[in-house]
């Protein structure tokens, strides 16, 4: 489904991907975690193709077509959708609007949709106007279940959530994931047939992989990615050794999986 | 120093034209110029509706007891010279426009509602301009008596066929202790028409205005600032205006309000997009009482090459006032056409869309066709290229 190949991008003239390789398969959910300013939320963004995010080197192959150019709703259209962490306001645009225009003239039942993420009471007002972080992701959900993305690109879905939303959220993004409802009893076998939908997930909490089936993971470190395992193991271990052990794993070659020479 | 020359321009003939009394039957182009400007020709849903054609009144008439609509010349003439309200408000001698109006009056209504009543339905009234070099120098009055309640909707239109013609409007408005009067102008002018209104209200003790200003079509020249009085505790002014300006338009427009009496408030809102015209958006505020509170908020979106200068005021010599201004002049938010565009709109209908938002009609509380004709104009704008 989305294959990127020693993709390298600049922000602002500065580097901030140094080849990256990751391919993710239709149905599967990859995790990403990594330090604050490692680059985890440019490739988000590079991938989604905002301006301002310059690949000076690789590609990324989405669905057999190489979209490393492609402007952004040409993106959107193939099928990547994104949850924005902090959306701008559109004054005049009321939510229910938004929502619409994400389906695309697909037909839906907003006020339906938009109760199943506690928002109906939202859908008059204008999208973002005064939202809380809470608010926010679950704005952005609706709009996502409105677009049905083939790929859902997530940076950080724990972000100013409380608990109770916290669940909301995470059961929201496995319904996007799964194409079912979570609570409905498909079968094991079913669900993963089924499955056609892949998440890119930022997460520094991991409370994300308490609701998604997330099959692999990785850690970002200075615009690289290593120690690919199980999300789980990743985030155990960055829990109790912090991420100073992925820089002593990326600079000596006997520790772990390692995927990139030493940094500079 | 004005460059208008009104010898261009013929303020008389045609003082009789013949009534009409059905809009319906006005021709299929004049219809639709009408309907762009707000007004409803098959006259449904309206307490009255008072129409001039060039310099004659062609159709007025009023459902409801308690509105009292008529030609301004009819009224002078019935009520004395119409003393307590007759250029009680503005100074004739303010501009040649004023000047020429005052010594030549060719039109304009009267329209009152009796005290206490209060009118569901608007009044709609319509000024339209056909033929070459017509000009229209009118004067109208709004009462709106103690308890009272009005919406007029104000439609200008000039015909397919007219050209280089002048429209001068006084306006003067009276809004009585508890008064509510809401005035929605929507002008549908053409590319070579000189607009030059000169209105001034009264707002008594209690009393509430609220003006809405619609104009989406070209317009050669106008120039207004119509200005509203507080004169009473507790009264309320609110302007509402949505301006648009395509290459070859020179709007120069503002709205002032003066808060003369304790706890009065003014709010001035405005949003102007030029497409390639130029839009001076004014502003005053002006305090002399207190407490007091107002607020000024002009907004601008330059798509093209259009020129758009904010000039926002405020004025006060009074402890304790709260007066506030928000001036903006920019373009689309490069951030907000990315989040449109993440979401499957291209670049085009991204800036469309939010221009849409910008310039949103919905908060005048328009009657539900009007609002459906006026988002349908500016679906109809040409913006999204202009990025």
């Amino acid at each position: 489904m989305l294959e990127i190949r020693d993709l390298h991008v600049s922000v602002h003239g500065t580097p901030v991907l140094r080849g990256i390789d990751l391919t993710i398969e239709s149905g599967e959910t990859f995790i990403l975690f990594g330090p604050n300013g490692s680059g985890k939320t440019t490739l988000l963004m590079t991938l989604m193709g905002f301006s301002g995010y310059e690949v000076t080197r690789g590609s990324i192959i989405f669905d057999g077509k190489d979209i490393t150019h492609a402007p952004m709703h040409e993106r959107a259209r193939l099928g990547i959708g994104m949850s924005f962490q902090r959306p701008p306001t559109i004054h005049g645009l009321p939510t229910r609007r938004m929502v619409e225009l994400c389906g695309r003239g697909r037909e839906m039942d907003i006020t339906e949709m938009a109760r199943r993420v506690h928002f109906d009471a939202f859908l008059d007002r204008d999208v973002n106007a005064g939202f809380s972080g809470g608010e926010i992701k679950r704005s952005e959900l609706l709009q996502l279940m409105a677009q049905q993305p083939r790929l859902l690109l997530f940076d950080e879905p724990e972000s100013g959530v409380d608990l109770e939303n916290m669940a909301l959220v995470g059961h929201t993004v496995r319904e996007l994931l799964d194409g079912v409802p979570a609570c409905c009893s498909a079968t094991l076998r079913e669900r993963n047939r089924n499955r056609t939908t892949s998440g890119l997930i930022i997460t520094h909490t991991g409370h994300i992989l308490e609701y998604v089936n997330a099959d692999r993971g990785q850690v970002m470190y200075h615009g690289k990615l290593c120690c690919e395992a199980r999300p789980r193991v990743i985030l155990d271990h960055i829990a109790n050794h912090g991420y100073q052990e992925c820089l002593r794993c990326l600079a000596d070659d006997s520790y772990g999986k390692i995927m990139e020479a030493p940094l500079i | 120093m004005s460059t208008v020359d009104l010898s261009r321009f013929n303020f008389t003939g045609g003082e009789n034209a013949a009534p009409i009394q059905d809009l319906t039957a006005l021709p299929a182009q004049d219809r639709e110029r009408l309907v762009l400007a707000g007004i409803d020709v098959q006259d449904k849903h309206v307490s009255g509706t008072f129409m001039q054609l060039n310099h004659a009144d062609v159709h007025c008439g009023t459902r409801h007891e308690g509105l009292e609509l008529m030609d301004i010349r009819a009224a002078l003439a019935k009520y004395d010279g119409l003393p307590q309200h007759f250029w009680r408000l503005l100074d004739p001698e303010k501009d040649e426009f004023t000047r020429l109006t005052r010594e030549h009056c060719n039109g304009g209504y009267f329209m009152r509602v009796a005290r206490g009543v209060k009118l569901a339905e608007p009044v709609q009234s319509c000024m339209f301009i056909k033929g070459q070099n017509a000009g229209q120098s009118i004067h109208n009055i709004v009462i709106v008596e103690e308890g009272a309640e009005l919406h007029v909707l104000g439609g200008c239109a000039t015909a397919h066929d007219a050209e280089h013609s002048a429209h001068l409007g006084i306006t003067e408005y009276y809004v009585e202790k508890g008064g509510k009067l809401t005035f929605t102008m929507i002008h549908n002018w053409g590319e070579s028409t000189t607009v030059r209104p000169r209105s001034a209200g009264r707002v008594e003790a209690g009393g509430v205005f609220q003006n809405n200003y619609i104009l989406l079509k070209p317009v050669g020249d106008l120039q207004m600032y119509p200005g509203i009085t507080l004169a009473g505790d507790g009264a309320v002014a609110r302007f509402d205006s949505v301006i648009v300006a395509p290459e070859g338009s020179h709007v120069d427009s503002g709205n002032r309000i003066e808060l003369n009496a304790p706890h009065t408030r003014g709010e001035i809102i405005s949003r102007a997009v030029t497409t390639g015209g130029t839009i001076i958006n004014r502003g005053f505020i002006g305090a002399g009482a207190t407490p007091v509170k107002g607020h000024l908020e002009c907004k601008g979106l330059i798509l093209g090459n259009g020129r758009m200068h904010a000039i926002p005021e405020l004025d006060s010599n009074q402890d304790g006032v709260e007066l506030s201004h928000e001036a903006a002049v920019g373009k689309i938010a490069q951030e907000e056409i990315e989040y449109l565009m993440a979401r499957g709109l291209d670049e085009d209908e991204a800036a469309a869309t939010i221009v849409r938002g910008f310039l949103n009609v919905d908060i005048m509380g328009l009657p539900a066709p009007l609002r459906k004709t006026m988002d349908d104009q500016i679906r109809l704008l040409q913006c999204g290229k202009a990025m």
